[in-house]
């Protein structure tokens, strides 16, 4: 009775409204997250097949298409125009809403105050802003492909003056400000996340919980928090730049003399690079804004399910600390022949191979971890497990890319398509299907079906390599990306056949993850109810009910006695030791 | 029941002869001086295009003097004076792109009426329009027997189109909400039917050439014509 | 650990990798996919690519195998205990650190001393007197090609002149102008001198473009505003493609120049016939 008391008087009871809609809960906002880029994902997807059926059928009418997609596919054949508007939309689906905020947003969300003991964000009303910007920015963005005009297509880098000149492409129009507004809502919702998880991280720890004693999980959001906090704004910077030269006649972007369409463009004075500078200087960093969320939940669940330290902890902190730096110095390696001082391209190629250090280092301590441990093979543990396997081809063929004359041939073609799509799209995908395996039972209070799970692990992991590695061989003969059909080249036309094996493979890759969507939605509301403590972790979050009640903890906030890997220590009578388990108990 | 609609037609041949007391306003547009040598444009770079035209360069259409001394592609319509309101017809205009050529160069469309753009040609083309006052567009037809349809909302002369994929591709649409205009052909004639009794500023523009205005007075049951003279500008 | 944990998934992780391995390597081969055919004289770029190339390729086999090893080798069993291996010590820290460095030291090798940086610095350094010039303009979605003439100059020129009889803007009034030869977009195809230095220089009229020669090992944006410039030595005779790079819009996978590579002297010879800048544009 006392107990119930004192968790009414910290967080009071709450309506429908407040606890499921307008929530300040980080738990509820973080499902919210979850659901939303749910969403998004399954509508970036849809629209890679779209793209994928172009490729494997150019110029053969599918009037299906025209039932579905209207005008765009008059007479079943995908107007090029709008293969430029799906590249656009999937890029920019995929990386900034699913990827960016249904990870981050979840996971940051969720593990931030649960595994470093706080009972919500610094900031909720503003963490609650950050989803409802979030969700206003997907409003826009999805508002856009019903505009006479098209989505923006101008590629997700949406490089002026393509992006700039309504004329200069359909997807160039009422799309492409739509898009900016989009991006500005969705830069603001990041930041307003961002503050709240570098401030929850750096106050609101429990007794006991030293930085050193956090989970890596919290580090690699910490450190995703941080880079979005310092890079994000540039690209606002941009954005907002981008929409005074399309809609108040000001040239930042666009140079004088330009001839569009045949007409003479009143622009003067801009520099196209300008944009580009101003686009990677977040662009870069946003890949390991993507990235180190995963690699983070990576670690945490491999740890756990091997049932052994994460190997070298602090190194590994410091290898995630390092890439989040070097990541903000190496955006120029996008521009090699972009027209940029040459010079700065080679200072660019130094950078951009030392990041490969800590990549590195992180990625062979994993390796370690897992070796001579107790792998435990859950779902969770499988994707985790695959990010490895689809991260160390994306990492590798990276130093390709990284070398300036080598990126001369190999810039802007498959190979660069296939490298991302490892490196960080499907790798962070299988991050983000780890963490949901293996948080849902305490999100939701019930487990997933552990068959289907691995069902869907090895259709999704098989077929992401079905679909990408032929692509680096498409790259290496030189085919460039971005193109509608790859029936015009010589060089191009070889793979013709090759584009109907990826295409089948995408649909079975795809196909497979409504087995998750199925397990998904069937486990939150008929799955077996979970333990407090399923997976035996360690992790503060482990310790208090599933779910966790509002305000996390009961009138107490725990105690933090030990570091958050303590598995399999000898002498130890269970093979886990929650880091709230008091020292002197290990002593006796 | 075709007696009944013999009779009919009959009658409405009738009613429109005795109310069709309108004038027609023909003549031809003249070149004066020496024709210009046409511009050649070779199609080298697109290999199907130059295929289609057994790798022999196509004089453009900028300038084409017929053999008679007269002006081709001059686009003549009333300017001013045209009372009440007319509704476009219903069939389409057809402008087609085929050898990598729009056919015709130039062609005049009522506001509301259907403009049909369609692709005879195995290979992208894309028609981008650049109209000042009604909204521009820009679509790409990738494969052959393509069509698509757009109407204009609004008068405007001219409305230029482009095909980027091949950019010596061009036409040029009048837009008028009436139907009196004309385009000149391989003899320089132009002919304005129906037009009613009044005073009325007629227009000859020519894409190179610019534009000449004369005002004439037509009566009932009237055949006028005039003449209009080009000269090359420099 | 509660239950013996299943064999397969390492046996399928195992299984996966070396069959699609070999399968790979078999479809490659026998496809022949592999860079395009070299025509030019930056046979470093392939010589750097083929050597990070085998280092990534061993590092792939090696990292996925004992990957795929591991999950069979140390799938759970509730009677035995993961090694405890926290890596807290100054000689594992050392053993974590090791790998990374070394990889490092590869790439770094690889990039750059085998003629990366040289390569680059050549590249975008002087450009050789006797060099061919010629200027290519991107616009949507063609080429326009201009060559200076006898004069080895190419004319001014402004925006404000453009029109579709002088599509570049060139302004005849400059004498180095009247002997320029002008293709206008999609009108011409690139000749261009064997053995001999070519020299591009890159503009563009309207969007970002890129002239990418896969057979040269050539890739430039065409900035609006700008002319970037690249340069190389035509190696081999023969009719090669030139493609757009940057999405410039609806038509940019069709944005072709046919480029014809022929002995100097025929190159000359075909220039000489045809008609200068000023006999067009008057």
């Amino acid at each position: 009775m006392s107990v119930e008391h004192a968790a009414v008087e910290v967080h009071h009871k709450e309506s429908f409204l407040t606890k499921y809609i307008f929530s300040t809960d980080h738990k509820t906002i973080a499902r919210q997250y979850l659901i939303t880029g749910i969403i998004w994902g399954v509508i970036g997807m849809i629209l890679s097949w779209f793209m994928r059926l172009q490729l494997a059928y150019p110029n053969q009418p599918m009037p299906f298409l025209e039932k579905i997609l209207g005008r765009w596919a008059e007479g079943g054949i995908l107007k090029p125009e709008f293969y430029v508007a799906l590249i656009t939309m999937h890029g920019t689906i995929m990386v900034f809403f699913l990827l960016t905020a249904g990870l981050s947003g979840t996971f940051s969300n969720y593990l931030i105050p649960l595994q470093i003991g706080a009972r919500d964000m610094a900031f909720p009303v503003l963490n609650m802003l950050s989803y409802w910007v979030f969700f206003a920015a997907s409003v826009v963005m999805l508002i856009s492909f019903f505009v006479q005009t098209g989505p923006a297509g101008a590629g997700w880098t949406m490089y002026p003056p393509l992006s700039a000149i309504k004329s200069a492409i359909p997807g160039a129009d009422v799309g492409a400000t739509l898009w900016l507004i989009s991006m500005g809502l969705f830069i603001v919702s990041s930041l307003l996340g961002a503050l709240n998880y570098i401030t929850t991280t750096l106050n609101y720890r429990t007794k006991g919980m030293s930085m050193w004693r956090l989970p890596i999980t919290v580090w690699g959001m910490f450190v995703t928090a941080i880079l979005g906090l310092l890079s994000f704004p540039v690209l606002l910077a941009g954005a907002v730049m981008l929409i005074f030269d399309r809609e108040f006649g000001t040239s930042f972007f666009v140079p004088g003399g330009l001839v569009v369409g045949g007409q003479p463009v009143p622009h003067e004075g801009g520099n196209p690079i300008l944009w580009q500078h101003l686009f990677w200087f977040l662009g870069h960093p946003e890949v390991y804004i993507v990235l180190l969320p995963a690699v983070s939940l990576v670690g945490e669940i491999l740890a756990t399910n091997a049932r052994k330290p994460l190997f070298a902890y602090k190194v590994s902190v410091g290898a995630l600390i390092g890439i989040g730096a070097l990541s903000m110095i190496v955006w120029g390696h996008h521009m090699y022949v972009s027209g940029m001082n040459p010079i700065l391209g080679e200072v660019f190629v130094i950078t951009t191979l030392a990041i490969s250090f800590p990549t590195a280092i992180l990625i062979f301590n994993y390796l370690v971890t897992i070796w001579r441990g107790n792998l435990r093979l859950t779902p969770g543990m499988l994707f985790a497990l695959g990010f490895l396997g689809l991260f160390i081809p994306g990492a590798l063929t990276g130093a390709f890319l990284a070398t300036a004359p080598v990126d001369i041939q190999l810039h802007d073609t498959y190979f660069v398509v296939a490298h991302f799509h490892f490196t960080m799209a499907t790798a962070a995908a299988f991050g983000m299907f780890a963490g949901v395996y293996h948080w849902f039972p305490k999100m939701f209070g019930r487990m997933m079906n552990d068959k289907l799970g691995k069902i869907h692990f090895w259709g999704t992991f098989i077929g992401v390599y079905l679909i990408f590695f032929p692509m680096f061989f498409q790259g290496i003969a030189g085919v460039p990306r971005r193109y509608y059909s790859f029936t015009e080249y010589n060089f191009t036309s070889q793979f013709v056949g090759l584009n109907k094996f990826i295409t089948i493979a995408a649909f079975v890759a795809g196909a497979t993850q409504l087995i998750f969507l199925f397990n998904f939605f069937w486990s939150m509301f008929k799955g077996p109810k979970a333990d407090k403590n399923p997976w035996k972790a360690n992790t503060l979050e482990w310790q208090t009910d599933s779910p966790p009640p509002h305000g996390n903890w009961g009138p107490e906030l725990p105690v933090v006695y030990r570091g958050p890997y303590e598995y399999s220590v000898p002498g130890a009578e269970e093979d886990y030791i929650p880091q709230t388990v008091p020292i002197k108990v290990e002593a006796k | 029941m075709i007696k009944k609609s013999v009779s009919l037609l009959l009658l409405a041949l009738v009613v429109s002869l005795s109310f069709g007391q309108n004038a027609t306003l023909k003549g031809v547009v003249k070149f004066k001086g020496e024709a210009p040598k046409p511009r050649l444009i070779s199609m080298k770079a697109d290999r199907q295009c130059d295929a289609m035209h057994g790798g022999k360069p196509v004089e453009a259409e900028d300038v084409v003097v017929n053999q008679n001394g007269t002006l081709k592609w001059v686009f003549v319509y009333v300017k001013e004076g045209v009372k009440g309101k007319y509704n476009p017809p219903a069939e389409p205009v057809v402008l087609d792109q085929q050898g990598c050529w729009y056919h015709p160069h130039v062609f005049g469309i009522m506001v509301g009426q259907k403009l049909e753009v369609r692709n005879s040609d195995p290979l992208l083309h894309n028609i981008h329009a650049m109209p000042k006052k009604n909204k521009p567009f820009n679509i790409g037809q990738p494969v052959k027997g393509m069509k698509s349809y757009y109407t204009f909302t609004v008068p405007e002369v001219m409305v230029p189109f482009k095909c980027d994929v091949h950019p010596w591709m061009s036409a040029y649409a009048g837009v008028l909400d009436h139907p009196f205009f004309s385009v000149t052909g391989d003899k320089g004639e132009f002919e304005i039917k129906n037009l009613p009794p009044g005073t009325y500023t007629i227009e000859a523009w020519h894409a190179k050439l610019g534009t000449q205005v004369q005002t004439i007075t037509v009566k009932a049951g009237e055949t006028k014509t005039i003449e209009f003279t080009f000269e090359r500008k420099k | 650990m509660s239950e013996k944990q299943s064999k397969f998934h390492g046996l399928l992780f195992l299984f996966f990798f070396i069959t699609g391995m070999i399968l790979s390597v078999w479809v490659v081969l026998r496809n022949g996919w592999w860079l395009p055919e070299l025509a030019s004289d930056r046979e470093t770029i392939d010589k750097i690519f083929v050597t990070i190339f085998i280092i990534a390729g061993i590092l792939f086999i090696l990292s996925e195998l004992s990957l795929s090893f591991f999950v069979l080798k140390y799938s759970g069993d509730p009677n035995r205990r993961a090694f405890y291996l926290p890596g807290n010590t100054k000689k594992e820290i050392l053993w974590s650190i090791l790998p990374g460095t070394l990889v490092v030291i590869i790439l770094e090798i690889s990039a750059e001393f085998l003629g990366g940086a040289s390569l680059w610095g050549r590249i975008y350094g002087e450009v050789p007197k006797d060099a061919f010039l010629v200027e290519i303009t991107g616009e949507q979605f063609a080429w326009n090609v201009r060559y200076p003439g006898p004069d080895g100059k190419f004319g001014k020129t402004d925006p404000k002149l453009i029109s579709t009889d002088n599509p570049l803007g060139i302004d005849i009034s400059d004498e180095a102008a009247k002997d320029d030869i002008v293709f206008p977009a999609g009108q011409g195809i690139l000749y261009l001198p064997l053995n001999r230095p070519v020299v591009f220089l890159i503009r563009s009229k309207d969007v970002i473009h890129s002239p990418y020669l896969p057979n040269f090992r050539v890739k430039q944006d065409a900035v609006p505003g700008m002319t970037t410039r690249t340069w190389f030595v035509p190696k081999k005779e023969g009719e090669f493609e030139l493609a757009c790079a940057e999405l410039c819009g609806l038509g940019h996978y069709r944005m072709k120049l046919p480029v014809v590579v022929e002995p100097a002297e025929k190159v000359e010879e075909w220039l000489r016939e045809q008609t200068p800048a000023a006999d067009l544009y008057y």
